[in-house]
């Protein structure tokens, strides 16, 4: 044991945080959290693990709020999470400060099921009359006047899917809707934003974004909010959504990279790609993080920690789009990469 | 079959102390353990006790964002998809019992048993997807059917309403399909133990084989058949993924059958991964009733059991 640790120590004094070929990195390294980055993250454990054949890095989902309480009550070295920390929770993490290191970011798709329709615009506002019920039916004159060349095809009672579990994925779609045509902009979106919402009674509901996407497939006239990815893999189409630019953009991994470009980063590398600015820009633009406390225990495993998120920000950005992620913006992948210095052992 | 070799010398007193003791252990473990969960689950839940008081079953608003845990179409869910479940399941369990005890020659009863224990061991994700993808999927054809058969008629009307593949009917078809080999393998058993004299005597007393059944074995394994029904109730109430996949997941009462709503554990398992604070204490709650909802269930079957078995025993 004293081997080891002493074996550790000195190979965390020759790798420096850079992540390079030298193999002294060891330690075991858990994770828990958000589902929607984790095909991403399991491509990128596995080809560091592949570099670094003495580290093992597990992450099991289950969901953002899971992950921001394993890592609360330490169950875990490394969380990820679509949302960020409310303030009222931070004195809940036991092991002091954490940090915020964005890793990736994608769409949200708003899926549809039309026979004949293969192109369909869609404006905020409709989305929110449409996921509120107050649209029912495929030929509202809000539908028509945004989609002329289709009128002739739209017809039929809309079907409303949205997801049964708790999702990030909800909550970066609400909170798009939130900000778009919430409370503070107009006020059609009445549902407000979170994880889960009060959806009217007469919506079907679907597990993960695997359950909405088979509702859309196997309903006509359904409607509903999906993961890129998800969507991609099982074929549904999906509407282009206006900007804030007043632009209808398709969903596709560079138009959620323009919305990134477009938003403000915050000092703690917090940032909110939602309706982000931008004549490009996809306005349903998902970011996720992992969290890592600041204060590490373990030298070994700070080391490895530092190497593993390294490789998120540079080598595993290459990877994402091979998923069906979109990289980050240079500049924050930059500013992400500085603040690895503040990971340290006490 | 060999005779049994040992011998009884008299002499194991100590033995028969370790083995007073090692059943006394047992027993109490069982307790410690059910206390300890009681303990921490309450614990765990209790900010969204305190902060809901009685209305966290009373109300039926469940909305984590504005801190509002009312737990009651939860309750209303889980207690009616149960209670079809009973409905179809223990008719049918109860009468694939008689079937293999009573009525059909001796060759053809393994099969068939072995056929209803094969049931038991599909897991209930397996239900769950065939349900979602191929039941809920195709049965919507029959529930409107049944919709526009029986929905003019007067208050069963109301049972009948506009239908929905995902809906309190199907999880409760769902877990009919899933309860009928527990109460049929436990019926089967407690059938069995009517003693054949019990039954020849009636056949002697010029019975038809219904009059015997009716007239012996029923009455003779009325506790026993409670007992198999209860266990079936439990797995109903307490089945998650099955439930969770089929029933809608709304947030919602309704007296329509074909509506869709949603079950307590299948609330927890959809939302736990995104729940932290009074969310997450709220969805420990519903464990809690759950809980003491299966214990008072228990209880009212015990105390029928009792007051029929001594009713019984009282006219003989």
């Amino acid at each position: 044991m004293v081997f080891v640790v002493l074996v550790a120590v000195l190979g965390a004094a020759g790798c420096g945080g850079t992540g390079g070929a030298t193999d002294s990195l060891t330690g075991v390294l858990n994770g828990s959290g958000a589902t929607f980055p984790k095909t991403f993250y399991e491509v990128t454990v596995y080809e560091f693990t592949k570099q670094h054949k003495a580290t093992t890095i597990t992450y099991s989902g289950g969901g953002s709020g899971k992950g921001r309480t394993d890592l609360q009550e330490q169950v875990v070295d490394w969380a990820g999470s679509d949302g960020l920390v409310k303030d009222a929770d931070r004195t809940k993490y036991k092991g002091g400060e954490f940090l915020y290191f964005p890793t990736v970011i994608a769409p949200i798709t708003v899926a549809y099921n039309l026979a004949g329709v293969s192109e369909l615009d869609l404006s905020p506002a409709t989305i929110a009359k449409i996921f509120q019920r107050q649209i029912t039916t495929w030929n509202d004159p809000a539908i028509v006047t945004e989609n002329p060349k289709s009128s002739a095809k739209l017809k039929g009672a809309i079907t409303v899917a949205h997801r049964s579990d708790g999702s990030g994925t909800t909550e970066n779609f609400t909170k798009f809707l939130e900000k778009a045509v919430g409370t503070n902009a107009g006020g059609i979106w009445k549902l407000r934003s979170g994880s889960t919402v009060e959806w009217p009674a007469d919506t079907q509901a679907g597990n993960g974004n695997a359950g909405v996407s088979q509702i859309v497939q196997d309903t006509k006239g359904a409607i509903g909010y999906v993961d890129y990815s998800d969507a991609v893999a099982t074929e549904l189409r999906f509407a282009a959504v206006a900007n804030k630019a007043g632009n209808y953009i398709a969903p596709t991994l560079a138009a959620v990279s323009a919305a990134a470009e477009g938003a403000k980063i915050n000092a703690d590398l917090s940032y909110d790609p939602l309706w982000a600015d931008g004549p490009t820009a996809y306005p349903i633009a998902a970011p996720t993080w992992v969290l890592v406390y600041s204060k590490q225990s373990d030298v070994a495993k700070a080391e490895t920690l530092r190497s593993f998120l390294h490789f998120l920000l540079t080598d595993g950005q290459k990877l994402a789009g091979s998923v069906d992620y979109a990289a980050i913006p240079l500049s924050l992948a930059e500013r992400a990469i500085a603040q690895l210095d503040r990971i340290t052992t006490a | 079959m060999t005779a049994p070799t040992t011998r009884f010398t008299g002499r194991g007193g100590r033995a028969d102390k370790a083995f007073h003791n090692a059943t006394i252990v047992a027993g109490l473990v069982v307790l410690v353990i059910l206390g300890a969960i009681a303990f921490t689950t309450v614990r765990r839940a209790w900010p969204a006790f305190d902060l809901m008081g009685l209305r966290f079953i009373t109300s039926s608003r469940w909305d984590p964002n504005s801190n509002e845990f009312g737990a009651k179409a939860f309750i209303y869910g889980s207690l009616v998809a149960s209670t079809i479940a009973l409905l179809l399941a223990v008719p049918v369990s109860i009468g694939i019992a008689l079937f293999t005890t009573q009525v059909v020659p001796a060759r053809w009863r393994r099969p068939i048993v072995y056929l209803v224990d094969l049931l038991a061991v599909v897991p209930s994700v397996v239900f769950g997807l065939w349900g979602i993808l191929v039941f809920a999927k195709h049965v919507g054809g029959f529930y409107n059917f049944l919709h526009s058969a029986l929905g003019p008629i007067p208050v069963i009307g109301d049972l009948f309403g506009s239908a929905h593949g995902r809906s309190y009917m199907t999880a409760g078809i769902i877990l009919a399909i899933m309860i009928t080999p527990i109460i049929t393998s436990l019926a089967r058993e407690v059938i069995d133990t009517c003693p054949p004299s019990d039954r020849e005597g009636a056949f002697a007393l010029g019975a038809t084989r219904w009059e015997m059944i009716r007239g012996t074995v029923l009455p003779h394994s009325k506790g026993g058949l409670v007992g198999a029904v209860m266990l079936g109730l439990g797995r109903a109430i307490g089945e998650t993924i099955a439930v969770a996949l089929v029933i809608g997941s709304a947030n919602n009462i309704s007296a329509n059958l074909f509506a869709s709503g949603d079950a307590l554990p299948a609330r927890i398992a959809n939302e736990w991964g995104e729940a932290e604070g009074n969310w997450r204490a709220a969805l420990i709650g519903l464990a809690v009733t759950l809980f003491a909802i299966t214990i008072a269930v228990n209880l009212l079957a015990a105390f029928v059991v009792n007051r029929s078995v001594a009713k019984s025993q009282g006219t003989r």
